[in-house]
């Protein structure tokens, strides 16, 4: 974390499709780079948040790739995306997130773990201002979620669990639908079209009406939608969950390259083999935070290969600590 | 408020109407179903009431009576009978809703200028046709007899010629009927039921609008976006407002062409209260839909709240100055009564805008309360 080698560093400063490739091409091999990456995001994503836009004046922006490191969040916002401070939301008598305290920074990856109904998605809902907190307090991009629910608004994209695109119209009508939602600026409607639409490997089926689509070009089209704007912070809600391998795998891959551009993306997910993608990850179980920090670290901590293996040992021994 | 939004949602909203044009069509169609098979079925003329004859006096003068009956067009005499027997068997079967038994002594009674009573026997299970039909009845045989007065005067007087004036009754109404002068109910039944049919189609065009977008998912992701519920409403309710016009300007062309309904009103006036009327019908179905968030229980709830009011307390049909006081005060909360008070006022009687500005006051009062409601009813929270 302190000490980086020198290549990873410079690889970091130089224009960023170099380094976005080639995680993205062997995922696995440069798991230990992303981790790092991420640990740098000081230094790799200044610069990348200063890119110059893509389009008319960058006429070279022509891959898919290329086309999202064009692509930065428009607003000056603060350094801190996601800050929440012993959270509590309940529901009636349930609790669904019991003091959960965390923070993200821009341009992190950060992953929310855990089996269904651990509080994931209460979280998130509640940091786009829909669930109003019970107790504790959530601010993103520095507004506070209780008060300044329409900031907010402005400055994230949503991917909610279940899919969320209008069925009955065509793949343009809703891209032009959410443009309208987020206000793009009237010169920039067609460039963030195109590029939503090459960006989700689509452009030849504009025309198509959404529910003829398979799942995965769905799930592409919907995080489209929600990065429109080119929000600060992304929150995708099990964006992957009933969608096939490969279609993870490319979807996994567009996630990177936003983060690489400095979105900073907030991803929830019950694939324990998804956790690898991500800088830093918290386990979430029964409402509570019960490990936080890079997936590499806590393979470390607990001495076990794989995130699932770290996830049913601190899942066993907190189910032990309750039956205790 | 973001006019880009708002047109945003007006956009997609047409998108959905065209995208399913089963819906529309239905939309469509079913005012016109209605408004025929209400407008037919609803008719509150009373005429050729089926009469069974039992003359027990066989005379000149019972003959003379009858021929009344035959002459008016009320009445159609089906038959003649000898007995009661045949008069009971007759309205049991409901072949004849009326039995006319005229007494043995009637002719001699008629002649002596004194009563001559007549017996009516009426099926009173439907008691409003049975009122209507001892009126026509009793008028009928009113006339009869004060006929048969002034003619013994007249043969008193020794028949001088100029005493017509003299042998004419006392007092006489000179009745005109205005408005509706031939008083056929068409032409007050279907403006009333023009306003119940767009209260219901209205309420029902929206009522599934916004519950469908909580089912599907879609809500919850239109609610991180930046738009606001004012929008929301507004776009939603004009995409459906061009519907619901379509549906008016059919019903008023049915009504106008069909059924032959006098439009004396000035067309713009029509026009305004319309739209007064559909926004404030719209936002309701609005309102329901957003706080049932559950397509089926929305429908059946703006069906319910717009079917019963308008069709029981709109005084379409129903008169509101006939029922009971508690039942009168809820009638004021019921936005189609205005519309049926106006549309009546600008078909039949042709009135100006100062006639009609109270309730179309209330009318736009009611459309901005109920958008208020539903702005606040999708406050922007999942739960």
């Amino acid at each position: 974390m302190t000490a980086l080698p020198q290549p990873s560093f410079s690889a970091a400063l130089i224009p960023l499709p170099t380094s976005i490739i080639a995680a993205s091409q062997d995922s696995a091999a440069c798991q230990d780079l992303w981790g790092r990456l991420f640990n740098l995001r000081p230094i790799v994503n200044r610069p990348a948040a200063r890119e110059p836009l893509c389009g008319a004046a960058n006429p070279s922006c022509s891959r898919l790739s290329a086309g999202s490191l064009c692509a930065p969040p428009t607003q000056l916002l603060p350094w801190t995306a996601v800050k929440i401070t012993d959270l509590v939301k309940t529901f009636g008598s349930f609790i669904a997130v019991d003091h959960v305290s965390l923070e993200v920074s821009k341009g992190e990856i950060f992953g929310f773990l855990g089996p269904n109904g651990a509080g994931k998605s209460t979280t998130i809902r509640v940091l786009c201002g829909l669930l109003t907190p019970t107790s504790g307090s959530a601010s993103v991009n520095g507004f506070d979620v209780a008060t300044q629910p329409e900031e907010i608004r402005r400055t994230i994209g949503y991917m909610s669990q279940k899919f969320s695109l209008y069925d009955d119209l065509t793949v343009e009508e809703n891209i032009d639908f959410f443009t309208g939602m987020y206000g793009v600026p009237r010169e920039r409607r067609a460039e963030r079209k195109d590029y939503v639409l090459r960006m989700a490997n689509i452009t030849e089926r504009r025309k198509a009406l959404t529910r003829t689509l398979s799942g995965g070009w769905k799930q592409r089209l919907a995080l489209g939608c929600a990065i429109l704007h080119q929000p600060a912070v992304l929150f995708l809600d099990e964006p992957t969950s009933g969608v096939d391998p490969i279609a993870r795998a490319s979807f996994w891959e567009l996630i990177r390259e936003m983060a690489a551009a400095g979105h900073t993306i907030f991803v929830s997910t019950h694939y324990m083999d998804e956790a690898e993608n991500c800088g830093r990850i918290a386990l979430m179980y029964s409402g509570k935070v019960i490990a936080l920090g890079p997936p590499a670290d806590l393979k470390r901590d607990m001495g076990l290969p794989t995130m699932e293996d770290v996830f049913v040992a601190m899942i066993e021994a907190e189910e032990r600590k309750a039956a205790a | 408020m973001s006019y880009r939004r708002l047109r945003a949602v007006f956009i997609k909203e047409l998108h959905h109407i065209t995208r399913d044009p089963l819906s529309l069509g239905m939309a469509l169609a079913v005012p016109v179903m209605m408004l025929v098979l209400f407008g037919y079925a609803l008719s509150l003329d009373v005429d050729q009431i089926p009469a069974l004859i039992y003359d027990q006096s066989k005379t000149e003068a019972s003959r003379d009576l009858i021929q009344q009956f035959q002459a008016s067009r009320y009445f159609e005499i089906i038959g003649f009978v000898g007995d009661y027997a045949a008069i009971e068997r007759g309205i049991d079967t409901g072949k004849a809703l009326m039995g006319v038994v005229i007494p043995l002594d009637y002719s001699r009674n008629a002649g002596l200028g004194g009563n001559a009573p007549v017996q009516i026997l009426l099926d009173g299970s439907d008691s409003n046709t049975a009122s209507i039909a001892l009126g026509y009845a009793e008028s009928v045989t009113q006339a009869y007899s004060l006929e048969l007065r002034s003619q013994m005067q007249n043969r008193r007087a020794g028949g001088s010629s100029n005493s017509n004036a003299a042998a004419a009754p006392p007092v006489q109404a000179q009745t005109r009927v205005w408005y509706n002068s031939s008083l056929e109910s068409k032409n007050y039944v279907v403006p009333g039921l023009i306003a119940v049919i767009l209260q219901i189609i209205a309420a029902l065009l929206t009522s599934l609008t916004i519950a469908r977008e909580w089912e599907m998912g879609t809500m919850e992701q239109i609610l991180s976006t930046p738009l606001r519920p004012a929008e929301m409403v507004l776009g939603k309710m004009f995409a459906y407002f061009v519907v619901g016009l379509a549906d008016s300007v059919i019903a008023v062309l049915v009504g106008v062409f069909i059924f032959q309904v006098p439009l004396r009103g000035s067309l713009p006036l029509l026009a305004f209260s319309t739209c007064i009327f559909l926004f404030g019908a719209l936002f309701w179905g609005i309102f329901i839909s957003a706080a049932a968030r559950n397509q089926l229980q929305a429908y059946q709830m703006g069906l319910l709240s717009s079917f019963l009011p308008a069709f029981l307390l709109s005084g379409f049909i129903y008169s509101i100055e006939t029922m009971p006081k508690p039942i009168q005060a809820i009638t004021y909360l019921v936005p189609s009564r205005y519309f049926v008070t106006i549309l009546k006022d600008v078909f039949l009687k042709g009135v100006g805008v100062q006639v009609v500005a109270g309730e179309l006051g209330l009318l736009s009062l009611y459309a901005t309360l109920v958008f208020l409601f539903a702005t606040r009813k999708l406050n922007q929270k999942v739960a």
